[in-house]
């Protein structure tokens, strides 16, 4: 694995999103990248069930939801240190979509959409409810919670790292997944799903696996991110507009690459940036990102990398 | 004890218009398996038409229904061949992210032109009252239309024959081209038939309660819950699923605060769609 180029270009990539904001110190350039960072884990998690098993994850924000509430809850609520409470709320939600994932991985196509839909909005609408969360008006943390991590300023900067390390974790992960046999087999999935199961691919446990793997790093993620507000409700936590954008990115950069996610992510990041801080786009921005995903969809279905294989089809040996 | 009745009854009024709602979803997938995403922007159109034809051109809110009609049929069938019709015969994936792209530039322009305030259209009606309860006027009348929709519907579907060449395209779709069936134009038809039953069914929930541009989100979800309760691509069911929603969440309201109700019916929507992927008041299954 070491000896492939591709290993390296996701190094560098981790790399640059580490110490680019390190130069001068700068604090806006840092925030923005860590929304990227976020993008990047979502986009390419929700990969793996999208992407190589060609399954849609319509509600894959509930991952990242449960992993902020579990992680905000024991620490406000138990005193658990940050590491520890992240740790543990990524296998609880890892754990429950695999419980779920048996379950609903079921259904095929659009079923299975509507039912990921539905766990969300029940996820939502129970948390909403449920009064050792703080209902609907959600949790806090303290600001002394930030006392041991050295003060928020400092605290601010360790978020970053943090979630650029979940971010390397992520892309790592789709790579690994990719060139194994379970990747394999999970692209077998989504080529024929019965022609699969003949030639011995178990699909029913690779797919459950591929769920339930599609939800640690999110929840990992979803941790750093309400720690990092000090400040969780259902209305931010399970946004199904956030899973939206995820899906938005994976097509954008282009279905089952993982080039294709990290580019898709920083592109849009950039782009939501822009027209939120445009006086005359501000308004559209639901328009734009509407209109974009429709022109992909129509016309250039394998979205970025589809369009660059096309052109250079030698770039597949080194870019995923 | 009659306070209980009299709630189930209302539920089930509402219900039925929830229900109406969802045999415009419902329509689409029976025919052509595509989950249409643009539903809530569909009914939201149909509210906020509602809202302009009273206020603007000064309509009696019930005469609005046929321009509504209409409206929802001419801009569905524009829908379709914007952005269903490359997608038929792909993999479900794709109609999904054209419709929910629409979806999202339709609602898009509605926050930019109308906000995220809410609106109401005041419709007076005298109620019926029983035994001391009343039930809104506003509540009888379009539980009324829903069945009059229905009925209309049903008469379509079974007893024309532009209906049945609908059905043949539903139930196969190349045996009905071979036997001269222009399917692309009953595609595009059962697909404005669907956004119009949606507009009606926005217009008549706007009779009844406020909305804003981000309502559709919340009655969509509404319809999904619905038509898998009465089986995806089955009108009658939906209706009856709609009903047995309304059933619910009228039976619920006495006893727990409607947040509650919230929860049961999308734990329940998860749970059918595993247990009885065929829908519970499925008659036949495709």
């Amino acid at each position: 694995m070491l000896r492939r180029p591709f290993f390296w270009i996701i190094a560098l990539v981790i790399a640059a999103f580490a110490l680019a904001p390190l130069i001068g110190e700068d604090v806006e350039l840092r925030e923005s990248l860590l929304l990227a960072a976020v993008y990047v884990t979502l986009a390419s998690n929700l990969n793996l069930m999208l992407g190589y098993t060609g399954y849609i994850n319509f509600g894959s924000i509930v991952f990242f939801g449960l992993g902020g509430y579990i992680c905000v809850f024991l620490m406000s609520a138990h005193g658990w240190p940050l590491a520890a409470a992240a740790l543990v709320a990524g296998a609880a939600v890892s754990l429950f979509a695999l419980l779920f994932g048996h379950g609903i991985l079921r259904l095929r196509g659009a079923y299975f959409a509507l039912s990921t839909i539905g766990i969300n909005e029940a996820v939502k609408a129970f948390v909403s409810n449920f009064e050792p969360w703080g209902g609907s008006s959600g949790l806090y943390l303290s600001t002394e919670i930030f006392t041991p991590l050295g003060g928020a300023m400092r605290a601010l900067w360790i978020i970053y790292f943090l979630m650029v390390g979940v971010m390397g974790l992520s892309l790592y992960l789709s790579y690994g997944i990719k060139t194994s046999k379970f990747g394999l087999g999970l692209m077998a999935i989504g080529q024929n799903e019965d022609a699969a199961a003949m030639l011995g691919v178990p699909t029913p446990l690779y797919k459950a696996f591929a769920y339930s793997v599609s939800a640690f790093l999110p929840a990992l993620a979803g941790g750093l991110y309400f720690f990092k507000s000090a400040f969780i409700q259902p209305v931010d936590a399970f946004d199904l507009g956030l899973s939206t954008e995820a899906m938005v990115i994976v097509m954008l950069g282009g279905q089952g690459t993982i080039t294709g996610a990290t580019v898709g992510a920083y592109l849009y990041e950039e782009l939501r940036g822009r027209l939120l801080t445009s006086e005359t786009f501000s308004n559209f921005q639901m328009v734009i990102s509407g209109a974009l995903l429709l022109v992909i969809v129509l016309f250039m279905p394998g979205g970025l990398m589809g369009w660059i294989y096309g052109r250079w089809p030698r770039l597949k040996r080194v870019l995923e | 004890m009659f306070g209980i009745v009299a709630s189930i009854v209302d539920g089930v009024l509402i219900g039925s218009v929830y229900g109406l709602a969802a045999m415009g979803l419902t329509l689409i997938w029976g025919v052509m398996d595509v989950v249409n995403l643009t539903h809530g922007a569909a009914i939201v159109a149909g509210m906020f038409a509602l809202y302009l034809l009273t206020s603007a051109a000064g309509l009696a809110p019930y005469a609005a229904l046929p321009p509504i009609l209409v409206g929802g049929f001419l801009v569905g069938v524009l829908l379709y061949w914007i952005a269903v019709h490359r997608m038929i015969g792909r993999p479900p994936l794709m109609s999904l992210l054209s419709t929910f792209s629409v979806n999202l530039v339709l609602i898009g322009l509605g926050t930019a032109v109308w906000g995220t305030v809410l609106f109401n259209v005041p419709v007076t009606l005298p109620g019926v009252s029983w035994q001391g309860y009343t039930f809104p006027g506003t509540h009888l009348l379009a539980a009324a239309l829903t069945a009059a929709m229905a009925g209309l519907l049903y008469l379509f579907l079974y007893h024309t024959r532009l209906g049945k060449a609908v059905r043949a395209v539903a139930d196969n779709r190349e045996a009905a081209e071979l036997a001269g069936i222009p399917t692309t134009r009953m595609l595009s038809l059962a697909f404005g038939l669907g956004v119009a039953l949606a507009s009606v069914a926005g217009m008549l929930i706007a009779t009844l309660f406020p909305f804003t541009v981000l309502a559709g989100d919340a009655y969509q979800l509404k319809s999904f819950v619905v038509t898998v309760l009465g089986g995806l691509g089955n009108p009658a069911g939906a209706l009856l699923g709609g009903i047995a929603l309304g059933l619910i969440e009228g039976l619920a309201a006495p006893f727990m605060p409607v947040s509650w109700t919230l929860v049961i019916e999308f734990v329940l929507f998860v749970a059918v769609l595993i247990i009885f992927p065929g829908g519970i008041f499925a008659f036949k299954r495709s």
